[in-house]
């Protein structure tokens, strides 16, 4: 940090003095924006608290958002009281002769050790919160690493196709269901595919994010803590229909949960039978325009 | 012969001006092709407080830009035929659709959409049996050619695809009834005003990546929107 030496009456001294006026003013404001941040606008940061996930994400950006606070001000209240106290003035000479530039060495060690501090703190912070709890509910490929520790999951298959998701449920004799209903204080297994192109399952509220990619499965988990509306989008360019590609489900009681799985599977009996058997991917047959996607046959891309 | 000449000021405007005659062009024919839109085809209220929707879909449109495309036709009060997917519903009201489907199926890519949804009864009447599952397997009969599928109305109605051995097979639209088709009917209720997109979940795209390419993309032929006024 630069300090800067002048002959006249902004000497060394009136530096400092500038300096604990700055910090002081910066400090009692900090300490009430952070408080507002955390306390105030906390709670209202996205993605809500529906799911195990979506409240870690919350978490995350609250956090970060508070550490912010002190930042931006002491940048901007020292940038406002030097245009106010430093400012070239009508009929002083604002040529600032180089003999009388000088550095700190306390200023500059101390900036570079809260920086580099915060901004290290804050990558081992996000690295930690990337994966935890369960893999944040992103999408961990076949394998995920980060799962919930419980073999009680509810599994939800996710199938994208352009332009729509479609729902299958295996442990609902593998019905598949244009809507989608979760239900509360359950850990849920998202398997994401795809039919066709790559889409982005974006399940908001939930704090869910995984890539749909053909003949590939991407796990993603997510714990419900709360019922309400949540909204489901492709975000994955994905064509003409791309914005068009999205949905809602909701997060109900579990009672209200078995209940919808229960009419849905008895609504749904006759074409389920027409379902091929449930599976992680299914391979496309490569028959050309309106080929079935469930019988695979040769691939016509083999040999590029 | 000696030829006209032209100062060095005249010769500079006259590029100047074949140039920017040029980019001129250019910008008229991208803004054009940009500005190409398929007809909106109304259909008004009747006196019943219902309407009625006759579309046909054929395996090639025989008009336009891509005549070998995929694509729908909408018949408008006059009973003329437009080569369109933009329809003009009134709101809150019954439709009545009459499809005539000309075109050959195949198995589907997800056979969910074989199930009719959002439709009166949960049904469509093909040569006027009334069906709620339509079979999609080549084996057992001839696929699904199309589907009428508007997801924010939940509509989803498999359209029974034509025998591609058929007699009379229709090979490029407009078709008449006099070819081979099948005939589809259904009933669905508008609700409240807005825009409507629909699609055909068969990707009949042939030739395009996915078979999700080309018509499948392309207002007028397997996309587009149900403007409910």
């Amino acid at each position: 940090m630069a300090r800067f030496v002048l002959e006249d009456s902004r000497s060394e001294e009136a530096g400092k003095s500038a300096l604990v006026k700055i910090l002081s003013v910066w400090a009692v404001v900090s300490i009430i924006g952070m408080a507002l941040v955390w306390f105030v606008l906390g709670p209202h940061l996205a993605p809500g608290t529906m799911t195990d996930q979506a409240q870690g994400a919350q978490f995350d950006i609250k956090f970060v958002s508070t550490l912010v606070v002190p930042v931006l001000l002491f940048v901007w209240f020292f940038f406002g009281y030097s245009i106010m106290k430093w400012r070239v003035r009508p009929g002083e000479d604002g040529t600032l002769p180089a003999a009388n530039l000088s550095g700190n060495s306390k200023a500059q060690g101390a900036w570079y050790v809260i920086t580099t501090t915060l901004v290290l703190g804050l990558a081992a912070f996000g690295t930690y919160f990337l994966i935890a709890p369960a893999g944040a509910g992103g999408g961990e490929g076949a394998s995920p690493i980060w799962t919930p520790g419980t073999t009680k999951l509810l599994q939800v298959q996710v199938i994208a196709q352009q332009w729509r998701f479609t729902y299958r449920w295996p442990q609902f004799g593998g019905m598949e269901t244009t809507g989608i209903e979760l239900p509360v204080n359950t850990e849920i297994e998202f398997n994401v595919t795809s039919l066709d192109v790559i889409h982005d399952f974006w399940a908001y509220q939930l704090g869910v994010k995984a890539d749909a990619n053909p003949d590939y499965n991407n796990v993603a988990y997510t714990k419900t803590l709360a019922t309400g509306r949540f909204t489901v989008r492709c975000d994955e360019l994905c064509g003409i229909w791309h914005g068009a590609m999205y949905n809602y489900g909701t997060v109900v009681s579990q009672q209200q949960f078995e209940q919808w799985a229960t009419n849905m599977e008895q609504q749904n009996a006759s074409v389920t039978k027409l379902l091929p058997k449930y599976s992680l991917t299914y391979t496309p047959s490569y028959s050309g325009a309106g080929g079935g996607y469930y019988n695979t046959s040769v691939d016509p891309n083999a040999n590029l | 012969m000696k030829g006209v000449r032209l100062s060095k000021g005249a010769r500079a405007g006259a590029l100047l001006f074949g140039f920017a005659a040029l980019i001129g062009l250019l910008i008229f024919g991208v803004a054009g092709y940009l500005r190409t839109s398929p007809p909106t085809v109304s259909v008004g209220a009747s006196s019943s407080g219902s309407v009625n929707l006759v579309m046909q879909t054929d395996g090639a449109v025989g008009v336009g830009p891509h005549p070998s495309w995929v694509g729908y036709f909408v018949q408008d009060a006059s009973g003329a035929w437009h080569q369109t997917t933009l329809i003009q519903l009134p709101q809150n009201t019954d439709v009545h659709v009459t499809l005539y489907e000309y075109d050959s199926g195949g198995n589907l890519r997800n056979s969910v959409w074989s199930q009719v949804a959002g439709t009166t009864g949960g049904v469509a009447y093909i040569n006027g049996a009334a069906e709620s599952v339509v079979n999609p397997n080549t084996n057992t009969g001839n696929g699904i050619a199309h589907t009428f599928n508007v997801p924010a109305l939940g509509i989803n109605v498999p359209m029974y695809g034509v025998s591609g051995s058929a007699k009379n097979f229709c090979n490029t639209g407009p078709c008449n009834t006099s070819q081979a088709h099948n005939t589809i009917t259904f009933t669905f209720h508008t609700g409240g005003a807005g825009t409507y997109r629909w699609q055909c979940f068969v990707p009949c795209g042939l030739g395009y990546l996915e078979g999700n390419g080309g018509p499948m993309q392309s207002l007028g032929y397997m996309a587009g929107f149900l403007k409910v006024v």
